[in-house]
């Protein structure tokens, strides 16, 4: 797994590539995540279009990452879901929780 | 998938998440060869990475001297899967719903439920001797005479 950061118009890209699942995947993105919020960002995108794999803890960390942000009063939002990490956000209804994008220049502007 | 293929496969692995790669390729490559279609292998794939998981998280407790079994067994088209650790025992009623409102931003109890929603069904039972075994179970092509699911 791989997640590669970047900032665009101040909103923090974390372009995640590979599994999210228990034991590395899970913990390098909780880690991506802490490192971006100690680096001050509070409006944070986390592209999923090169996860080929999301397990349940997985889904965790993106649960987790998502009340952290909000609990500091910022945004999280997801983009370009492949459509089997959608199915997975769908069956548990989290896909109503986070706001997802398939469009970049739509997600930056959203926020 | 050619419902008169048959294969039987043993797994055992000591309780590191990173053999969960291995066993889930292993698998995986196995139903490839059986002519399994990717749909149905990727969600076999996850069923199987979740049970795996519990296995050696809340069964073996990432004790790396326990070690996790697992078994397939594809026959007349049905495939079973068996995962089984050392543990202390598993209560599967005691796991909360995922989709209940006071749960929903939980990071955690969903495994369970993913597992259930990818195969048909899913029975955990106690191990003779300790520790849990769950049985999962997928029809991959129609049974005799039957409809595949």
């Amino acid at each position: 797994m791989n997640i590669q950061r970047r900032v665009r118009e101040g909103v923090t890209i974390l372009e995640v590539e590979g599994k999210v699942t228990i034991g590395r995947g899970d913990v390098a993105l909780r880690d991506a995540v802490h490192v971006a919020l100690a680096g001050g960002a509070t409006k944070i995108l986390i592209a999923l279009g090169g996860v080929s794999t999301i397990d349940s803890s997985g889904v965790g960390e993106l649960v987790s990452a998502f009340t952290t942000v909000t609990n500091r009063g910022g945004k999280l939002k997801l983009l370009h879901l492949p459509p089997k990490v959608n199915d997975i956000l769908q069956i548990t209804q989290l896909i109503t929780v986070f706001e997802t994008y398939d469009n970049e220049d739509e997600a930056i502007t959203s926020f | 998938m050619n419902p008169t293929a048959e294969r039987q496969l043993h797994l055992t692995i000591g309780s590191r998440f990173e053999n969960i790669e291995l066993v889930q390729m292993t698998v995986d490559e196995t139903l490839a060869e059986l002519g399994a279609t990717e749909e149905h292998r990727h969600w076999i794939g996850l069923a199987l990475r979740e049970a795996l998981a519990n296995a050696i998280k809340h069964g073996n407790r990432q004790d790396t001297g326990k070690q996790v079994d697992v078994d397939l067994d594809l026959a007349d088209g049905e495939l079973v899967l068996r995962v089984s650790d050392e543990g202390g025992g598993f209560d599967p009623d005691e796991v909360k719903d995922p989709l209940a409102p006071e749960n929903r931003f939980r990071a955690d109890g969903r495994g369970i439920f993913y597992m259930k929603k990818f195969m048909d069904d899913v029975h955990y039972g106690f191990r003779p001797g300790g520790g849990t075994i769950v049985v999962m179970r997928k029809r991959l092509a129609p049974a005799s005479g039957g409809q595949e699911r």
